[in-house]
């Protein structure tokens, strides 16, 4: 059993007692206990169930690397599935639960799965459930999607919030360890920024945990003293929960930093991600303790030897009574040593080495701990609790049994090279510690080609206490200058090493066991992918790394293989006969753990999921019945309801009354580019197909912008404003778009031409008055002439109106009599409202997007994202008018002398009217007899806008016909998508006032 | 080769598995081959293989220079639908998919294809129109797909939120026959095959230049030697350009990272794919229970096969917007692959300017769905000259200004 020792416990506070529950049982714990330090002390060693067989799982590691203690945690908005109870802070009324089984985590009807894993080896899936072919989707695929996953899925959206925070520094430090806090004092003392960071709530790593000696002192006095010192330093940031998550290009970091997991609703972010630019990294990120493969080394009670002493020291838990040590290295014997000074005992250590260890061997033996030299493990006995183990000798040969309750295993240590490594880092193989290190000569590199990270102490291999501090001292330093600091004196703390015997690599024990062994000897705890099967997908051809670990799924469990994928790595490379590093690894990819969806939208949820950009007449919109719709980042009323009127009701209403009265339309969303400079006329002949240089100052012209491809992209009105000034407008979604077009002209291309572009949208409100009454309301608000003279269709003028300060533009996209009147942003709402007031009487109503839309289709005029789709050139919708014969070149004029541009059978627009006045549905196609050559239904042609007009009672349209203009009145058919076929007669696309009468008086 | 089935597993269960053999041979390469396809990835290997089922010719070698299958095959999200615009592009990705029904059985090889239907939401009422033009093409195009009302659209996806304060959902379209496959089986499936048939699938072998006299392609050098051919197929994805340049000619290709990530595995919540392009990303569940996420390419030509972690916040954001629910879960790795994109978003299978050289490129964003399609168009080309599939996609569209634009049918990478 695992339960609590008496004394002792570096971390937990005994005066606190926290109350959690686990599975629905109340159970007790202290602060600073983990979860699952928790539940050892509750004897709960069991926590799970794994992925395939759904064996009984107990926790195996004490941080980041734990694959199999997974909690579902919290409940309703609060939820979170797969939360690792070994990070995650006990607080008062936890409440979690085991994963992955049914009915209960004691009794497991997937455990089935277990008792046939012979007849499901590694890849089986991909070998059998072929026939009958619908079984799969039916049958095989919903039965395995039952019995995979982990966690619940949550229920309900997220009830906490999370922020993001940007930071930048000269040097950051991953890693609150020694190392990390000997590199981050190093750095400092050159006088630059420094940022250090911490992923749990204890400083100090490994060596508070060994009662490791630093210059005279513990390592905990002296991890709190240099802690200090960092504290006071001006130039340092120091902060614990917080990870190193992934290192991006160009210094680019992220920092996980988990706020208020353990605080939970107490009003604080839950998690916030951190920005980092750093100029220099420093990853002190340790290195993690390898398992060693043995049959049964799944049994829960066998763990890492370093997870046992953290459990023993730090929380002052005992994971067993009697516990047995395997190891191929010295390290463990602390372990050994850390269970006999609380009185525990340690039947056995089980050495691999014929040589067995060096002075924390002699340390054992004196204690009185039997130790095995040149043993191994032939099995665990136990099934949901290790009983006891079989111990024989390296060969195999020599069986005895141990009776145990719990087994500390270590294979040695891999250092964490995933930071290292995210952002392109390369790596060595050391023969002598069995694991790969960062190869300094390969960092990766900034913009500059020069590294910008180092790693330092363990997890760049300096694995003696001694060489840690030195290695953090001078990567602390040489990135502290590197970053801009300045040279000083600066010496490592000093730490005295004792004499250790080498470790001696161990991938299988005992070795050459036999396949029935090899079968119960698990490399990845969490996937139940075993030393067979790894060594099966080597047979089957699977030969590359990435192979073994997408054929077995090695590795890619929520804990990415840390504990798993050296292990793997060696079992693949000997089945291969070839060398560790020449097998390589398997990518590392960012996070480092893994990172909540929300700390990564941040506050981005909800009403701030995108900015949302409002007119200066938003408000007044909203307070009268606006029904929205999204345009782009804005929101432009589709229409105004009145009362109890439907949308469609409204639409026509709007519709109406413009035609008989007066319309006014919020335009200000239309795109405003103030384009300026001598070269200014030269370059919008460029952008625009029309002639715009030849434009008079006052007035305005109809302009069409092509991609180089030719296609038309967008339109709008260009108003000369002066010699070297123009003013174009584009179309409301296009605005940003365009300015970016012009933008890159002028800076890649253009670069010599003298021209400014501003975008204005947002500095000017815009309305659209329109109607028979338009001119009249103009005039009472009086100012300026608007009169037919002074004014022309498609002229401008600056002046006053009503006392507003406003340019007014004679243009119609509605073809009523039309100005558009611009004011300042800051005196549109008082415009707008004043326009109204004055109208009233003159029948003076605003409308939305569809009237607008409708209109425009009533007089044949085309509308960007309904005409156009990116494959539609201006000679397709007869705007022939708006290209210039005249220029040499213009933005996409090369391209429409193409073969294919100048066919002519390309679908060309026209109007479409259906026989019995219906209105077409969107988007439908005229289809002719027969097939093309691909065997699909020959089509002919396709409605791009349809509408019920309100004005002419009936359904109209605009489409694009193949030899369209040519077959006025024949009669097309477009067959709907519900069995109907509409009948439809070509005719022109102008439907009202052809002549253009109402517009121009 | 020994054929894969229940009873296969039961007899080598009795002896510890220790009898399976390779699932492909590892040859050395022989001095010539009939046809030499570079790039051992879904498109080449599928090429490689229906030039031996549908064409005879098995004399062929497949080159790869890393590991089969080890591209964007490996990469993607695994999404498989042909509810496309343009005629050409929905004949070839209905092709894919109607031959990924049967590819199991065509192969021996479960690539767990599962038509579990996807949705594509209509977010903007010009998304709507949109979508609405897509069906009304896909009727005629003998691709089934429908729009659907936003009701619908929550009994096929509970988890989703319809009334989101920004883009509710206004519908969808939806193919109910579109799902995915596992993507690294369909890569092993034909090289299994392929080998079978006795072609060799030659990995760890970089071609580093391409052979030819008189205008025709006589063979290519890599870095096992010089191995002749009479007809070479470049099908190399996000390095089209760089084998291109050594073929002698330029294709309109950019290389850019394209990112996606996955959460940790869950019990089973969504039983469909939906793609959101207004909000820009994509979601389905794998069978592991992992939450598969997919969202846009980055702004700049790179061939770092990482990118930029902006994308995957914006993805992020968005999905938690449509799914409020994955805001409780954490993602597990993001990775990227680097996708080679044309001007028209459509890509290219084409003779090429050199005699007997093909090229078979530029899928883009969308280029695991297309796979079998694609294989099956590229093989008869090259055994042929031509093929119908294939007929409108060729290299010289670019020259006529012959577009196939889907840009307005798929605005997110997918």
């Amino acid at each position: 059993m695992s339960f609590r020792l008496r004394e002792g416990g570096r971390l937990i506070d005994r005066s606190k007692v926290l109350r959690f529950a686990f599975n629905g049982a109340s159970k007790k714990g202290f602060a600073g206990d983990t979860l699952a330090s928790a539940l050892l002390g509750a004897n709960q060693m069991l926590m799970g169930r794994s992925f395939k067989y759904h064996r009984p799982r107990g926790v195996v590691a004490s941080g980041a690397e734990e694959p199999n203690a997974l909690m579902n945690l919290g409940k309703g908005a609060f939820f979170e599935p797969n939360q690792r109870a070994t990070t995650t802070e006990l607080y008062e009324g936890l409440e979690a639960g085991s994963q992955n089984h049914w009915p209960s985590l004691e009794t497991d009807i997937g455990a089935l799965n277990g008792y046939v894993s012979r007849f499901l080896p590694a890849g089986f899936y991909y070998k059998t459930f072929m026939a009958p072919r619908h079984a799969w989707k039916y049958l095989f695929e919903p039965f395995i999607r039952q019995s995979a996953g982990l966690g619940k899925a949550p229920e309900e959206g997220d009830g906490d919030r999370y922020e993001h925070f940007y930071m930048f520094t000269d040097v950051l430090v991953v890693g609150g360890g020694i190392a990390g806090l000997q590199a981050a004092l190093s750095a400092a003392r050159t006088g630059v920024r420094v940022l250090l960071l911490e992923q749990t709530a204890d400083w100090g790593g490994r060596a508070v945990v060994d009662g490791t000696v630093i210059d005279g002192m513990p390592a905990d006095a002296w991890v709190q003293a240099t802690l200090a010192t960092l504290s006071e330093m001006e130039n340092v940031t120091i902060r614990a929960r917080c990870m190193g998550a992934g290192i991006y290009d160009h210094g680019y970091v992220l920092g996980y930093e988990r706020v208020a997991d353990h605080t939970p609703q107490a009003g604080a972010p839950r998690h916030r991600l951190w920005k980092i630019r750093a100029r220099q990294v420093v990853t002190a990120t340790g290195a993690i303790e390898r398992p060693l493969s043995f049959a049964g080394n799944d049994i829960p009670g066998v763990m890492l030897a370093s997870a046992v002493r953290d459990y023993v020291v730090n929380f002052a838990v005992a994971p067993g009574k009697r516990t047995v040590v395997v190891t191929n290295n010295d390290d463990a014997y602390r372990t050994a040593l850390a269970l006999v000074a609380q009185g525990l005992s340690v039947p056995l250590i089980v050495d691999a080495r014929p040589r067995g260890g060096g002075a924390l061997a002699e340390q054992a033996a004196r204690a009185g701990i039997a130790i095995r030299k040149g043993g191994a493990i032939a099995g665990v006995l136990g099934g949901k609790r290790v009983t006891g183990v079989k111990v024989c000798a390296m060969n195999g040969t020599d069986v005895t049994e141990v009776a145990c309750d719990a087994v500390a295993m270590s294979g040695g240590w891999s250092p964490v090279v995933h930071l290292w490594s995210h952002c392109g880092g390369k790596l060595l193989w050391s023969e002598a510690e069995a694991h790969f290190y960062p190869d300094p000569a390969l960092p990766p590199t900034n913009h500059t080609g020069a590294g910008f990270v180092r790693a330092a102490g363990i997890s760049n291999g300096a694995m003696a206490t001694s060489a840690c501090l030195a290695d953090a001292q001078s990567q602390g330093a040489a990135a502290g200058l590197a970053a801009g600091g300045n040279a000083v004196s600066d010496a490592p703390a000093a730490a005295e090493d004792l004499p250790a015997e080498p470790l001696q690599p161990v991938w299988l024990m005992p070795e050459g066991a036999p396949i029935a062994m090899r079968e119960k000897a698990w490399l990845d705890f969490q996937n139940d992918v075993k030393v067979s099967d790894v060594q099966l997908a080597a047979q089957e051809g699977f030969e590359s790394v990435e192979h073994t670990k997408r054929y077995t799924t090695l590795g890619m469990a929520t804990d990415q293989g840390k504990l798993s994928n050296i292990n793997g790595l060696a079992i693949l490379s000997k089945a291969l006969n070839e060398e560790i590093p020449q097998v390589g690894t398997t990518t590392f990819r960012p996070p480092y753990t893994p990172i909540s969806m929300a700390a990564i939208a941040g506050e981005a949820r909800g009403d701030t999921f995108q900015p949302l950009r409002q007119t200066p007449m938003h408000a007044w919109h909203d307070a009268n019945g606006a029904y929205w719709e999204p345009v782009g980042h804005w929101r432009r009323p589709y229409c105004y309801q009145r009362g109890r009127e439907t949308v469609e009701q409204a639409v026509s209403r709007e519709v109406r009354n413009t035609r008989e009265a007066l319309g006014l339309l919020d335009a200000s969303t239309l795109g405003k580019l103030l384009v300026k400079g001598p070269d200014a006329g030269k370059f919008l002949d460029m952008l625009y197909t029309n002639m715009m240089s030849s434009l008079k100052p006052g007035r305005c012209r109809y302009g069409l912008m092509c991609s180089e491809n030719g296609f038309l992209s967008d339109d709008g009105v260009v108003a000369r404003i002066d010699e070297e000034t123009f003013l174009c407008h584009t179309t409301s979604g296009g605005a940003d778009r365009i300015h970016a077009w012009m933008e890159d002209w002028l800076q890649c291309e253009w670069w010599d031409w003298n021209v400014y572009v501003a975008n204005l949208t947002e500095q000017y409100a815009q309305v659209a008055v329109v109607g028979p009454n338009a001119r009249t309301l103009l005039e009472r608000l009086g100012g300026m002439d608007v009169s037919k003279d002074a004014l022309p269709f498609m002229a401008w003028s600056d002046g006053t109106l009503g006392g507003f300060e406003a340019r007014v533009f004679r243009i119609s996209f509605s073809g009523e009599l039309s100005y558009e009147i611009a004011v300042p942003a800051s005196q549109g709402a008082a415009f707008w409202e004043t326009l109204h007031r004055l109208g009233a009487d003159l029948g003076a109503m605003p409308y939305g997007t569809e009237a607008l839309h409708i209109m425009r289709a009533e007089k044949g005029f085309i509308m960007i994202g309904d005409e156009t789709d990116g494959t539609v050139i201006p000679q397709d919708l007869g705007l022939n008018w708006a290209i210039s014969k005249k220029k040499t070149d213009y933005l996409g004029k090369r391209a429409q002398a193409r073969s294919d541009m100048v066919r002519d059978d390309r679908w060309r627009l026209v109007g479409l009217e259906t026989l019995d006045g219906a209105v077409l549905p969107d988007g439908a196609y005229a289809v002719a007899e027969g097939n093309n050559a691909l065997g699909q239904r020959r089509m002919i042609g396709r409605v791009t806008s349809t509408y019920h007009s309100p004005t002419l009672g009936r359904g109209i349209a605009m489409g694009l016909v193949e030899h369209g203009p040519e077959r006025m009145g024949e009669v097309l058919e477009f067959p709907g998508t519900d069995g109907r076929v509409f009948k439809a007669k070509i005719v022109d696309p102008v439907f009202y006032d052809r002549e253009g009468e109402k517009q121009d008086v | 080769m020994r054929r894969y089935s229940a009873f296969a597993i039961a007899r080598e269960a009795a002896r510890h598995h220790q009898g399976w053999e390779r699932a492909w041979r590892s040859p050395e390469p022989r001095k010539k081959y009939d046809a030499i396809i570079v790039g051992a990835g879904g498109h080449g290997l599928a090429t490689a293989y229906y030039l031996g089922k549908n064409h005879g010719l098995k004399n062929v070698a497949v080159i790869e220079k890393g590991w089969l299958g080890g591209g964007n095959t490996g990469r993607n999200t695994t999404i498989i639908r042909s509810n496309y615009l343009q005629d050409p592009s929905a004949a070839i990705y209905e092709k894919a998919r109607s031959l990924y029904e049967t590819m199991s059985q065509d192969l021996n090889y479960n690539v767990m294809f599962s038509p579990r239907g996807v949705i594509m939401l209509a977010q903007t009422h010009h998304e709507v129109r949109g979508y609405q033009r897509t069906a009304h093409a896909n009727q005629h195009q003998g691709v089934s797909t429908r729009f659907i009302s936003p009701e619908e659209v929550k009994k096929l996806v509970p988890i989703i939120n319809l009334d989101g304060p920004r883009y509710p959902v206004l519908g969808g379209l939806w193919q109910a026959r579109g799902g995915t496959a596992r993507h690294d089986a369909v890569a092993w499936g034909y090289a299994r095959a392929c080998s079978d048939m006795g072609m060799d699938i030659i990995q760890k072998c970089e071609v580093t230049g391409v052979r030819s006299s008189n205008g025709q392609v006589m063979g290519v050098e890599t870095t096992k030697g010089p191995i002749d051919c009479d007809k070479l197929g470049i099908v190399v994805a996000g390095h089209s350009g760089v084998l291109a340049d050594m073929a002698g000619f330029r294709l309109p290709i950019e290389s850019v990272a394209l990112q996606a990530l996955v959460s940790e595995p869950i019990k089973p919540c969504m039983d469909v794919v939906v793609m959101a392009n207004t909000v820009h990303g994509y979601m389905s569940q794998s069978d592991k229970g992992e939450m598969v996420i997919g969202g846009g390419a980055d702004g700049y030509n790179n061939y770092t096969q990482r990118g930029s972690f902006h994308h995957i916040e914006e993805t992020v954001r968005a999905l938690i917007e449509t799914f409020p629910m994955i805001s409780r879960l954490k993602m597990l790795r993001q990775w990227g692959g680097i996708v080679d994109m044309t001007g028209d978003r459509s890509p290219i299978i084409s003779k090429t300017p050199l005699g007997n050289c093909f090229v078979n490129c530029g899928w883009g964003t969308g280029g695991f769905k297309a796979i079998p399609g694609s294989g099956w168009a590229m093989a008869e080309l090259m055994a042929k000259g031509e093929s119908p599939l294939a007929a409108e996609f060729t290299m010289n569209r670019f020259k006529a200004g012959r577009f196939i634009d889907e840009s307005v049918a798929a605005g997110v990478a997918h």
